[in-house]
């Protein structure tokens, strides 16, 4: 039992299933995108209680009674309509990945977190530009639309760092 | 209907110009509308070829040949058999054998282009590359697929192989190519270019060498394919439905009409899903094999081993130049690699017989041919790694004259192309290099570099060219009373935005509102597009629409249509619907087609040097203790003829930009060069930039349109890679003082 | 991927009891190395237990002022943590500089600790590795080999060890927790990870009836830390050559000095020969030099990786001199 997209969600699955597979050959949920299945791309990324992590890396048994947020239970989010505007994609498919990576991104910005571009890492730093860059690059995107991308997230920062949940702890 | 329209009209050329942009009229064309597909992929709706759902589908994995050259002795396959959930193992030893493919490429056919290989998968027992599939395991999951595949015992007797590039170049073997007609220049010569060297007052004679690179699109290649009888739908991350979808007749040997190629949305291309690779054959066999639908979703490091990638390269560069620093001599050659069983010349020479004027030019392609992967086009084959020679010798010479670089290209400003002395069709380089020199404050910098701290800044110029041609395109259009339209054309959407633009074109054509157009894509029901390559797809199809829309108003124009009234508006009176098509997809007209896509290719060649162009200027940092390098600043300036849409237009340049700062600094396909196998098959040792290593681009459009190509337009989807390798390149050197000539430029080449 | 069982216990007795039944079971944390792994082929676990349910998350300050790390912690929470970034910012900049957010999300400190080499023969089912398949030879010695080790080698395995976050540990003199069925035992982060020798195959010290159970800092130094690391791309990559540095200098003499290296050895390098040559000195470029000197004269180096010795060096020096002009502006 886990929950997706608000929906409590039953699955007999084998262990080796990855949540990816779950989500995309059992559940159909194909928004969230195969790009390497190695950790390596970052096409995959979901929330995990608000938490984005690689859903290629995650067996579905892992997830077991977590909340399960993917693409297609963001929205209408204004990020969506940012990445329009700004262009922040062509070929689309690392963009479920970029959209839910922003959104777990922001939340980590406002829960404090520095990276390894902050000079001083006792401090939780603005998010610039170079920031969003650093904090983004899990997540690749082969046209070349990260300028549009970070744009995108500059634009909507604000207004996501008000929409998101507070970080709920690993659940020990 | 069919028609026999002439080409479209020359457009004259027409200075830069600004569009009035009023919110809810035309005209359409140039301006920066959101793109269509912009919603469904952000809500993650767009789908992609291996999302299809079908039921009772199975699924398939390969299994891959880890040598170079082999023959299969045995293939054990009972375990794999065994794990649960299994339908089939296939293999050479018990599948149906494919007709071959086209052994010669033939621009009559162009489907002949898109081979991919020339292996006879799972119908011989010959190994010609590592990573050549060897069989298929069929089965009711995706795991025990997977798993399954790894239980396959596979007995090989090697066979010898030639497989290290550099070695085999440096023996000699390397085998000149000839120029072929109609294909993109890789031989020629005028003057005699090695006398005018040895004479010339200033001498800059380099060695270059580039890796092989893969395309690594985010979307692994995919094929869900399903029979029915002896027809059959593929949904394939595809470049070219039509040409795969013509491929796929003659190899499964069943008439065209019969295979159905579906594809929406691919996610990625850069010409690593031009052709049809093993993948796609396989999948549509274990279909027609198993009677079960079935999909194969390949794994990263199955892409990279049965997809080829962009050949190496190793290039000498020799420039001759007068005491005033004009160009006497222009010597490129370049030595490239193919395979027994595919693969072919990429254009590593063509820009250097056209960007400088130079009365001596010889340029030079040879070939080795090496047990690999064949390689493929990748975005501008040949143009983006070429460009790095050319571009970087350049800079030399500048440095060596004391003449700034950009002086030193306005001072070669070519009349016509040295090797050919054809006209250009359209020329704005000086233009570029002032619009960009402007943007980038180019001569405010410190020529030799400054220091900041730990980091030494530098400043590096390139030019980027890239050929412009336009291919047959088949479209329909339809005006509807309601003052709606429809375009109907087999193209799909990778990235580019087709789908908008062409709306744009059409809405400007009709005088209708943008968002009174539909575009139906993405299936080979629908009239023909080209395969999306060469940057060619836009121009090609807006040359369709625009005679489509010349039919429509004639054929309005006949149905009483009174003076000052819109086409809408006569078809809202007389109450009827109009539709429009041009080009034929059977029969004697597609013949046609053929026949005049030959002459007119044929034609242009010999009257006019079309490419599209720009000028790359770049800041770069080089830590001066380590030699990482980093890229903080970028502008370039582009001519592409006319814009057809400003946002989607630059996104296509920065993307080639950013792929040009993965081959500049990061990207190696990896091959050891005792095995043939490729050691970084994957996106974690594959290093594809990621957002940390791009700044922000900053896009300058001449927009300005080339009086011979339809609608004015030369191509975005190339260019921007151009040039690239060598504007970082010369930024290091500007940096450091140090000319590094191999590819990537990683810091062990760059530091001090 | 293999079928695989998964268990996902509630206390460290009951996974105790597991792991003594089933010799093959591997620990689960984050996954993000291990399930790869798997899928590769590489690692051939029956069980796969998953860590993460256990009680072992959290971050607590330990007697004598020093931190005790649960061993499930996250990356990102060990990154975030207030304690951590104010009194040992090494350690946040380390783990800060490792993979990306998603995978620091997903990532704990033990399974980082066991996190295995990204050496191309190692992960490539095909190709013989010594590491993967004892007694097959290894493909690196003489193959592709930018990315492998220089100090630390054998002749059976060249295979970089690829943590960030265990090249700070090991300078800041962590002490790894190690809970079996004969108790609880500790291990100082220098004696944690072995070196290949003849048996590249073993990799630390855990024995395959143990849990780690957490990680413990000892109070924080004097003095000033950086974590510096370099590699090919601007992120999301791993180090070819990484420097943990803490230096504290006193009255114009060092008066301590740690050094961590990355990306260039076998296991999370200490810098013990540069450190006997720093303390007691003047901290003059000079100094740097010879001490980095000193830490690289028995590096072996093949011709891919050559490259790694000057870069060490130069990187081992421009941190030096950057912790020199932190100390003296503090």
């Amino acid at each position: 039992m886990l929950v997706v997209n608000d929906a409590p969600t039953t699955l007999d699955l084998e262990p080796r299933v990855s949540l990816l597979d779950a989500l995309r050959e059992h559940l159909h949920l194909t928004g969230t995108k195969k790009g390497c299945n190695q950790g390596a791309c970052g096409a995959c990324t979901v929330l995990v209680d608000g938490r984005r992590v690689l859903a290629c890396l995650t067996l579905a048994m892992q997830v077991e009674g977590r909340e399960v947020t993917t693409i297609e239970g963001v929205g209408p989010h204004p990020l969506q309509a940012a990445f329009v505007r700004r262009d922040g994609l062509q070929c689309g498919y690392c963009t479920p990945g970029q959209i839910c990576s922003a959104i777990g991104m922001v939340a980590e910005h406002r829960h404090g977190a520095a990276s390894v571009v902050t000079d001083d890492v006792t401090t939780t730093p603005d998010l610039t530009p170079e920031e969003i860059r650093e904090r983004m690059s899990g997540n690749l995107c082969r046209c070349g639309a990260y300028n549009g991308i970070v744009e995108a997230i500059v634009d909507t920062a604000p207004a996501m760092a008000e929409m998101a949940p507070a970080l709920t702890p690993v659940p020990a | 209907m069919t028609t026999t329209t002439p080409a479209p009209a020359i457009r004259p050329a027409a200075p830069s110009r600004p569009r009035p942009h009023a919110p809810e009229s035309g005209p359409w064309v140039g301006r920066p509308v959101d793109r269509r597909d912009g919603p469904t992929k952000t809500t993650g709706t767009a789908t992609f070829s291996a999302e299809y759902q079908l039921p009772d589908l199975a699924h398939g994995w390969l299994v891959h040949a880890p040598i170079a050259r082999a023959r299969i002795t045995a293939i054990d396959d009972a375990a794999a058999r065994a794990h649960p959930g299994v339908l089939t193992v296939l293999s050479h030893l018990n599948t149906p054998r494919l007709k071959p493919s086209p052994a010669r490429p033939s621009l009559l056919d162009m489907s002949t282009m898109v081979g991919g290989t020339r292996v006879d998968y799972l119908g011989t027992d010959e190994v010609f590359f590592d990573g050549q599939p060897v069989a298929v395991v069929v089965a009711e999951s995706l795991e025990a697929a997977q798993y399954a595949a790894s239980l396959v015992q596979v007995d090989y007797a090697p066979l010898p192989a030639t497989i290290d590039f550099a070695a085999a170049a440096a023996a000699g073997r390397a085998t000149p190519v000839k120029q072929s007609l109609g294909m993109p220049t890789l031989v020629g010569s005028v003057g005699d270019a090695d006398a005018a060297l040895g004479r010339a007052a200033h001498v800059v004679d380099l060695h270059f060498t580039t890796p092989g690179h893969n395309h690594n699109a985010l979307e692994p290649h995919a094929t869900t394919a399903v029979w029915d009888g002896d027809r059959v739908t593929v949904w394939d991350a595809t470049q070219g439905i039509d040409w795969f979808r013509k491929h796929l007749a003659l190899r499964f040997d069943v008439p065209v009409e019969s295979v159905r190629v579906i594809a929406p949305f691919v996610g990625g291309g850069f010409g690593g899903k031009g052709s049809v690779w093993a993948g796609t054959l396989l999948t549509v066999l274990a279909a027609r094999v198993t009677g079960r639908p079935v999909r194969m979703a390949l794994s990263r490091e199955a892409v990279n081993r049965v997809v080829g990638g962009r050949t190496p390269t190793r290039q000498r560069v020799a420039l001759g130049a007068d005491a005033d620093g004009r160009l006497t001599s222009v010597i490129h050659e370049a030595v490239l690699r193919n395979s027994p069983v595919g693969g072919g010349p990429e254009q590593v020479v063509g820009a250097s017989g056209d960007l400088y004027a130079s009365p001596h030019v010889r340029l030079v392609t040879s070939m080795v041919t090496l047990d690999l992967v064949p390689n493929t086009f990748m975005r501008a084959p040949g143009e983006s790694t070429g460009s790095f020679g050319l571009e970087s010798a350049v800079d030399q010479l500048a440095h060596d004259l004391g003449v700034d670089p950009l002086e030193l290209r306005l001072r070669n400003e070519p009349e016509t192309s040295a090797l050919h002395h054809r006209a250009f069709s359209h020329r704005r380089i000086r233009e570029l290099l002032h619009v960009g020199a402007e943007a980038f404050g180019w001569a405010d910098r410190t020529p030799g570099g400054r220091r900041d701290g730990s980091q030494l800044v530098g400043h590096g110029l390139a030019l980027a060219y890239h050929p412009a041609w336009e291919f047959p395109a088949n479209v329909t259009l339809l005006l509807r009373r309601d003052g709606t339209a429809l375009l109907r054309c087999g193209f799909q959407e990778m990235g580019m935005g087709t789908a908008t633009v062409q709306a744009q074109v059409v809405a400007d054509a009709l005088g209708i509102p943008f968002d009174a157009v539909h575009v139906d894509y993405g299936d080979s029901d629908l009239p023909i597009a080209p395969n999306a390559g060469g940057s060619t797809q836009s121009a090609s199809i807006a040359a369709a629409v625009l005679r489509s829309a010349a039919k429509l108003r004639r054929a309005v124009s006949q149905l009483h249509q009174r003076p000052g009234e819109s086409l809408a508006q006569t078809l809202t009176r007389v109450g009827r619907d109009v539709e429009v098509s041009v080009g034929s997809d059977v029969g004697v007209g597609a013949a046609a087609t053929s026949v005049r896509f030959i002459a007119t290719t044929l034609l242009n060649q010999r009257r006019w040097v079309r490419a599209a162009s720009g000028a790359h200027f770049c800041e770069v940092r080089v830590d001066a203790d380590t030699g990482e390098v980093r890229v903080t600043r970028w502008v370039g300036a582009f001519d592409i003829g006319t814009v057809l849409n400003a946002k989607t237009a630059a996104s296509q340049l920065r993307g080639g930009i950013v792929m040009g700062l993965g081959l500049a600094l990061t990207e190696e396909t990896v091959v050891d060069g005792r095995t043939g196998r490729i050691m970084n098959a994957g996106l974690a040792e594959y290093h594809v930039p990621t957002h940390a290593d791009v700044p922000h681009i900053d896009i300058h459009l001449l927009d300005d349109p080339d009086p011979t190509m339809p609608l004015g337009v030369l191509g975005a989807g190339e260019v921007g890679i151009t040039g690239v390798g060598a504007a970082i390149a010369n930024a290091v050197f500007d940096a450091t003082g140090r000319r590094v000539t191999d590819l990537p430029l990683t810091l062990d080449r760059v530091a001090p | 991927m293999r079928p695989v069982d998964y268990v996902r216990p509630l206390d460290v007795a009951e996974v105790l009891t597991l792991v003594a039944e089933r010799p093959a079971a591997r620990f689960l944390g984050g996954g993000t190395n291990l399930i790869d792994l798997i899928r590769q082929g590489v690692e051939r676990p029956d069980t796969l237990v998953d860590t993460t349910a256990l009680p072992l998350a959290g971050i607590d300050t330990a007697l004598g002022g020093g931190l005790r790390i649960g061993a499930t912690t996250r990356n990102s929470d060990l990154a975030d943590d207030h304690l951590v970034r104010t009194r040992y910012p090494l350690l946040a900049q380390a783990v800060l500089a490792g993979a990306s957010g998603q995978l620091r999300n997903m990532a704990t400190v033990g399974g980082n600790l066991h996190q295995r080499t990204r050496c191309p023969y190692f992960v490539d089912r095909e190709s013989p590795c010594n590491k993967r398949e004892p007694g097959s030879g290894c493909g690196a010695l003489e193959g592709i080999g930018r990315s492998t080790a220089v100090l630390g080698t054998s002749d059976h395995c060249i295979a970089v060890h690829p943590s960030d976050m265990a090249v700070a540990l090991t300078a800041l003199e962590a002490q790894v927790e190690l809970t079996g069925p004969r108790g609880t035992r500790q291990v100082a982060m220098g004696d944690f990870h072995l070196a290949p020798g003849e048996t590249p195959h073993l990799e630390t010290v855990t024995q395959a009836d143990e849990l780690v159970t957490a990680v413990l800092l000892p109070p924080p130094s004097l003095g000033v830390a950086r974590y510096r690391k370099v590699r090919d791309r601007a992120s999301y990559a791993f180090a070819l050559v990484s420097v943990a540095a803490l230096l504290d200098v006193h009255d114009g003499q060092i008066r301590q000095a740690r050094l961590g290296l990355g990306g260039v050895a076998t296991t999370p390098w200490r810098a013990h020969a540069a450190e006997l040559v720093l303390v007691g000195a003047a901290p003059t470029d000079e100094v740097f030099e010879a001490a980095a000197a000193a830490e690289l004269a028995p590096a072996k180096s093949l011709p891919d990786n050559a490259f790694k010795v000057q870069l060490a060096r130069r990187t081992i020096v421009a941190t030096l001199r950057r912790l020199r002009a932190d100390g003296s502006a503090s």
